[in-house]
């Protein structure tokens, strides 16, 4: 009988926006709580981190409260949106001990030798932390991968118990995968 | 010419330096990094403000406070810093980013002539000597043009190598350059070597400022004896001053001292007496009276150092001699100590001080 691949592919697609989207919030919010002291530093910290402590029926709540009054609710972009607010501490965390990891006498050298924030990123940070970043990267897909994988599969009317018990398989040993990679990289960098 | 006044927690300075090398010298925690830091930008201090040649860098009141980009500091950092992810070459040319091509480079073959690093310019600094690694840090901090070049000595320390090559690369941007240096270190060698003004630092303070020589022979208090490495500090007290023979008379706890007149000192003032180790003289006692300033000591421990002994008697009397001096008699446990009276030097003790 053939397998049905139909909700790898859908999580496959589903996680990758969730990790761009967690992507394009957590690098800059690892950037900032790494590299800058401002007011409220701590408090952004502790919200950004929240979903690691909250019970997901708790933030379902909320989203459903907050979403509910758009049609979005039960919609795939709904779990696009939650599965983002629960990759992004997971990846915001990971690069942001990337982020640390870099000497930070390097990057105020850079500054003195003239270079803005930007450069200083780009020339600096990035060529030194890439590979941590790109773990946290794998590692929060990997996460948002299961997640929507499992939920997919369980949601799309699993009939077939065979089918279900390879695609569950598949699904953790590519989450396995991700992590693993993630991990080869990092240690790579001690090398660098 | 930079100008510097700062405030911080724990830290209190003001100061001016021209061209030439400024020592910043104290121990770990004295806050000399942060000094540097300031200077250059990377920490933002209470109050204050700082101004180098016409600009300024830095002013509470107004509210200025240049990016490190825009301050024109060299900074050799503790760390060297160098970018592991470059070679040598790319290291210097990062700084030159606004410039034009051809200007860029002509820029960087001169720096890696002039720091002796054409070999090693293709390397990365990891693969290069310490001694590369050491020369390539100044020169990427003096390649943009800077107004001010701040060099933290590195946090170990330095070995004997590395030591002497500092000092030649910094007396050689002494000598050929105009500017203004800002050498943070814990060597009281290299200060003397290299630095025409020291500044005597301590929990945040300036305990003493001025010539290397000048701060060593006048201590101004005993706190900056002890960091200069002063070892004999005794309380005394003045019992005679007299101008006219150019004599004084010191009471210490257990003998008696002449020494020259004191300007500025009253008769009963209460003082630190402090000597340097290599001011004393020193001479088997052989039984007979002591002479004036001659004190009879007993040798509790002689120990090796590179060039001489020191000598560590009773009463908590240092006294460093040549090594063939000491040979001839290191079997010797009664000595004479002689304090020469040129040799004598006092400054205030408040009247609950004690060591």
């Amino acid at each position: 009988m053939p397998v049905d691949w139909s909700p790898l592919w859908l999580s496959l697609r589903y996680a990758a926006l969730a990790t761009l989207f967690s992507l394009v919030a957590g690098l800059p919010l690892a950037w900032l709580l790494t590299a800058r002291e401002f007011p409220g530093r701590e408090l952004l910290d502790a919200v950004a981190n929240l979903p690691l402590v909250l019970p997901p029926a708790v933030l379902a709540y909320y989203l459903l409260s907050a979403l509910g009054r758009w049609p979005l609710a039960f919609h795939w972009h709904a779990a696009v949106v939650v599965s983002t607010i629960y990759t992004l501490p997971l990846l915001m965390r990971m690069s942001r001990a990337g982020l640390a990891e870099v000497d930070h006498s390097l990057e105020n050298a850079a500054r003195s030798l003239g270079a803005g924030e930007w450069r200083v990123f780009w020339r600096i940070t990035w060529p030194l932390a890439w590979r941590a970043l790109i773990a946290a990267i794998l590692a929060g897909f990997a996460r948002s991968f299961a997640d929507f994988g499992i939920t997919a599969i369980v949601a799309g009317g699993a009939t077939d118990a065979a089918q279900t018990a390879t695609l569950l398989v598949l699904i953790a040993a590519a989450a396995l995968a991700a992590l693993y990679i993630g991990n080869r990289l990092r240690r790579g960098q001690v090398l660098a | 010419m930079i100008q510097v006044r700062l405030a911080a927690s724990a830290l209190e300075v003001e100061f001016q330096a021209a061209s030439g090398i400024t020592a910043l010298y104290g121990p770990a925690g004295a806050g000399k990094t942060m000094i540097l830091d300031a200077v250059a930008g990377f920490v933002t201090p209470q109050s204050g403000r700082i101004i180098l040649d016409d600009e300024i860098l830095f002013d509470a009141v107004s509210h200025v406070n240049l990016p490190s980009g825009r301050r024109h500091c060299g900074y050799v950092s503790r760390h060297w810093a160098l970018f592991p992810h470059m070679s040598l070459h790319d290291n210097l040319l990062f700084p030159l980013a606004s410039l034009r091509r051809l200007e860029r480079h002509r820029r960087v073959k001169e720096m890696l002539e002039r720091f002796a690093l054409q070999e090693a310019a293709a390397r990365r600094p990891h693969a290069v000597l310490p001694a590369e690694r050491l020369r390539a840090t100044v020169a990427r901090a003096l390649i943009g043009e800077p107004k001010l070049l701040l060099v933290d000595e590195p946090a170990g320390g330095l070995d004997m190598a590395l030591r002497v090559e500092l000092c030649n690369t910094l007396r050689m941007v002494r000598d050929e350059t105009e500017l203004p240096v800002l050498l943070a270190t814990r060597d009281l060698d290299i200060c003397f070597e290299l630095a025409g003004n020291l500044l005597l630092l301590d929990r945040g303070r300036i305990l003493q400022s001025g010539p290397p020589r000048k701060v060593q022979d006048q201590p101004a208090s005993v706190e900056a004896a002890r960091l200069l490495g002063i070892p004999n500090l005794f309380p005394a007290e003045i019992v005679a001053l007299d101008p006219g023979r150019n004599t004084s008379l010191l009471r210490l706890e257990s003998f008696e001292l002449t020494g020259p007149y004191f300007p500025g000192r009253l008769r009963g003032d209460r003082v630190w007496l402090c000597v340097e180790a290599s001011a004393l003289r020193v001479s088997p006692h052989d039984g007979s009276k002591p002479q004036t300033n001659q004190v009879p000591a007993r040798l509790e421990r002689a120990s090796d150092l590179p060039q001489s002994v020191r000598l560590e008697f009773a009463g908590a009397i240092v006294a460093e001699i040549p090594r063939q001096e000491f040979a001839r008699q290191k079997d010797n446990k009664e000595w004479l100590v002689e304090f020469p009276p040129e040799a004598l030097r006092v400054v205030a003790r408040d009247a609950a001080e004690n060591l």
